[in-house]
């Protein structure tokens, strides 16, 4: 069939099944802006701004596994997006960009609203492209699509001049993807798989080491399943929180720089580390040549190149974590004697009750660590809880309990700021039946503020809770620790009225001073179902417990800190 | 710290615009060292061949290889082991020199001279990058005005 390259882009994403796109229009992608205007298949969110549409996109792909779809116009359009698109590639989600660009006619000339995208964006996409022929587009938008959610998942970026929108030619969809050079391997090696269930079943201290991989690639059950059938304890990472469950008791909360200490001291004691889907993180090793000194290393990762980048892996193994871990519960049934570890497990409790996460109440003060654990009593399995980056994510990290994958959004490997609410909106049109909570600082909060009026107008209602404590928080602390209480340029003390901010664009606002007030705006918030911003004024000096100072050993935890 | 080894890999890759950028891009954003690097299409298909010389530890070397791979127009990487490993130079020398010590020279290197003009004449070598080397070294003392050396080409013996 005939048509233009605008009309293509809109059939593609029909194609895919895309129900939304969230974006923002400009010259240089008209074309297709126009196409949308006449089509039903699917709803454009008017973001209102770039950055935000690609954090929409990434939390709406987050919370539904699908690929997230962002359009941008050209130059200033595509660089708002940029640290989008480069949060979506250091957390693997799949994403699939279209940015408009200037006619061909004027590439290279210096024209309005021209920058070499393709250029911007290769070190922060999986893949990228610039369609030069409109009979480029149905391959290349399938091949986009393809390269987003198979292997190690992330954003391709597809960047089209405006003529090549305007440009008629042949669609055709059916053609199958064919990519000579693009063959991720999927089933583990396996021998490799062999020679690793060995080792579990000679080790006396195995740890399952879980990453974002394992989300990404749908294994929590499977490795659910195989910590149950051997009883192998595990730790999760930041990107991972909510894989095992909370009430699960083989569960040793979140390891790293503000990990647990039974779960750093267990990575630090254990013999045999199975790696599912991490990728040894330096947020998670903390110094590395101390790191899990004694262990030997099993390392699964649908990514080669994260195997033994790091830390060297003695049974690598290259492979779709859920394929590979249903292979070692196949060998391991009757071969892995669970009793073998009960020594360990209660190596491990030891840890556990020598110094549990916690905090010290205050008369009269709401301690944010208070505020995570009484969203988690109030709404548990009811909401996804998104957040925005500093200490408040930590805390959120540490203490929400968090139930099932897919349940905890967060920015991890670049650590954006402003990422939460935008996210937070998209989270909540992948899944309209939960709450969708952001869990925000004062800092972070006004980095994408714009979005209450996105949130209102398309009723994709995000409670906002900021943990205020007139900081910017994580700085302030590290300032506290390591910089002799410099506050450089961190102090936050002058503050919107929130409340009024919020009401002018149309959602409901909220100051808590006390815990009751907490209880009754959250209450109302999810009741009225409407975009709310809940300011909860916490203690100004909290530090975020324990830490692992950044280059230190896993093992030399600071568990707590006393003010002088 | 290990020890740093220099090594030849050759990249066979699609033939598309911004492929080489891509790779490049890798090399300068991943902090990897390139000591040479050519590339020119294979005759008669859609790839492209690329040798690049370059050098450090061997968990580095490791990386490398396996972030080329990753790259999604890269069909192959060849971390070569035993191989055969040429590079050409052409050098500029003034017409006053003596071109028979020049000739012989060049051809000690599997060279000659290429070009004679009015006031300058050009000799060409290709011989390994070693031996190249030794050879600009030895042309000094006929005061060459231009050198250019074209960056490492290698097969699998």
């Amino acid at each position: 069939m005939q048509m233009s390259g605008a009309q293509m882009v809109i059939e593609a994403l029909k194609h895919e099944g895309v129900d939304t796109v969230f974006g923002y229009p400009g010259g240089a992608i008209m074309n297709v802006y126009d196409e949308i205007y006449k089509q039903n298949d699917f709803q454009h969110i008017l973001t209102r701004h770039e950055q935000a549409a690609v954090h929409a996109a990434e939390g709406y792909a987050k919370v539904t596994g699908k690929v997230g779809v962002a359009m941008v116009t050209s130059g200033p359009g595509f660089t708002n997006a940029v640290t989008g698109i480069a949060d979506a590639y250091m957390d693997s989600i799949p994403l699939v960009v279209i940015s408009g660009q200037v006619p061909m006619s004027l590439i290279g000339t210096d024209a309005f609203q021209e920058i070499d995208s393709v250029g911007i964006s290769r070190s922060c996409t999986k893949h990228n492209y610039l369609v030069t022929d409109a009979a480029d587009l149905p391959r290349v938008l399938k091949e986009a699509f393809y390269l987003a959610a198979t292997g190690r998942p992330g954003p391709v970026h597809v960047d089209i001049p405006k003529d090549v929108t305007a440009q008629i030619a042949e669609f055709d969809y059916s053609r199958p993807v064919e990519m000579e050079t693009y063959k991720p391997t999927t089933k583990g090696n396996a021998r490799q798989i062999k020679k690793a269930i060995d080792a579990i079943a000679a080790a006396k201290r195995p740890l399952l080491y879980l990453g974002g991989g394992v989300i990404n690639a749908n294994a929590a059950d499977e490795v659910r399943a195989f910590a149950k059938l051997t009883g192998i304890p595990a730790v999760e990472t930041f990107m991972a929180r909510g894989t095992m469950g909370a009430d699960n008791p083989l569960v040793i909360s979140m390891l790293g720089m503000h990990g647990s200490y039974a779960a750093n001291m267990a990575m630090s004691e254990t013999d045999l580390i199975i790696g599912l889907g991490a990728r040894f993180d330096d947020r998670v090793t903390g110094k590395l040549s101390e790191f899990a000194k004694n262990a030997d290393v099993i390392h699964v990762d649908i990514d080669p190149a994260s195997i033994s980048k790091l830390v060297n892996a003695e049974y690598p193994i290259v492979g779709d974590v859920k394929y590979v871990v249903e292979e070692m519960s196949a060998l391991a049934k009757g071969k892995i004697d669970a009793e073998r570890y009960a020594p360990w497990l209660e190596t491990i409790e030891h840890f556990n009750k020598l110094h549990p996460l916690g905090y010290e109440e205050e008369p009269g003060v709401i301690k944010p660590q208070w505020v995570i654990e009484r969203i988690g009593q109030l709404l548990g399995e009811k909401a996804n809880i998104s957040t925005d980056v500093g200490q408040h994510q930590m805390w959120t990290a540490q203490f929400y309990p968090f139930s099932r994958p897919r349940q905890f959004i967060s920015s991890g490997g670049l650590g954006t700021m402003g990422f939460g609410f935008p996210a937070a909106m998209g989270v909540k049109r992948g899944d309209m039946e939960r709450v969708s909570i952001n869990v925000t600082g004062d800092g972070s909060i006004l980095m994408n503020i714009q979005e209450l009026m996105t949130s209102v107008e398309y009723k994709l209602p995000v409670i906002n809770v900021i943990l205020n404590n007139h900081f910017l928080g994580m700085v302030r602390q590290w300032q506290t620790l390591f910089y002799d209480k410099r506050y450089s340029e961190t102090d936050l003390s002058m503050q919107p009225n929130w409340v009024g901010l919020v009401e002018s664009f149309g959602g409901v606002g909220y100051n808590v001073e006390t815990k009751e007030e907490f209880d009754a705006a959250l209450k109302d918030a999810v009741e009225k179902n409407v975009v709310a911003m809940i300011n909860v004024n916490v203690s100004r000096f909290e530090n975020v417990l324990p830490m692992v100072p950044a280059g230190g050993s896993l093992f030399n935890m600071m568990l707590e800190y006393k003010d002088k | 710290m290990m020890e740093n080894e220099r090594r030849v890999v050759s990249v066979i890759l699609q033939n598309e615009a911004s492929a080489l950028s891509r790779i490049t891009d890798l090399f300068s954003a991943r902090g990897y060292n390139i000591e040479s690097l050519t590339v020119a299409p294979i005759p008669e298909s859609k790839y492209s061949r690329l040798t690049i010389a370059t050098s450090g530890s061997v968990r580095v070397i490791e990386q490398i290889i396996k972030q080329l791979h990753k790259l999604i127009p890269v069909l192959r990487v060849y971390e070569h082991a035993d191989l055969v490993e040429k590079e050409m130079a052409m050098v500029k020398f003034p017409i006053t020199e003596n071109l028979s010590d020049i000739e012989t020279l060049s051809k000690a290197y599997n060279g000659k001279i290429v070009n004679v003009g009015n006031d300058m004449l050009i000799a060409m070598v290709a011989d390994e990058p070693k031996r190249v080397s030794h050879y600009l070294e030895a042309v000094k003392r006929f005061n060459p005005k231009e050198i250019v050396r074209s960056g490492t080409v290698a097969l699998e013996r």
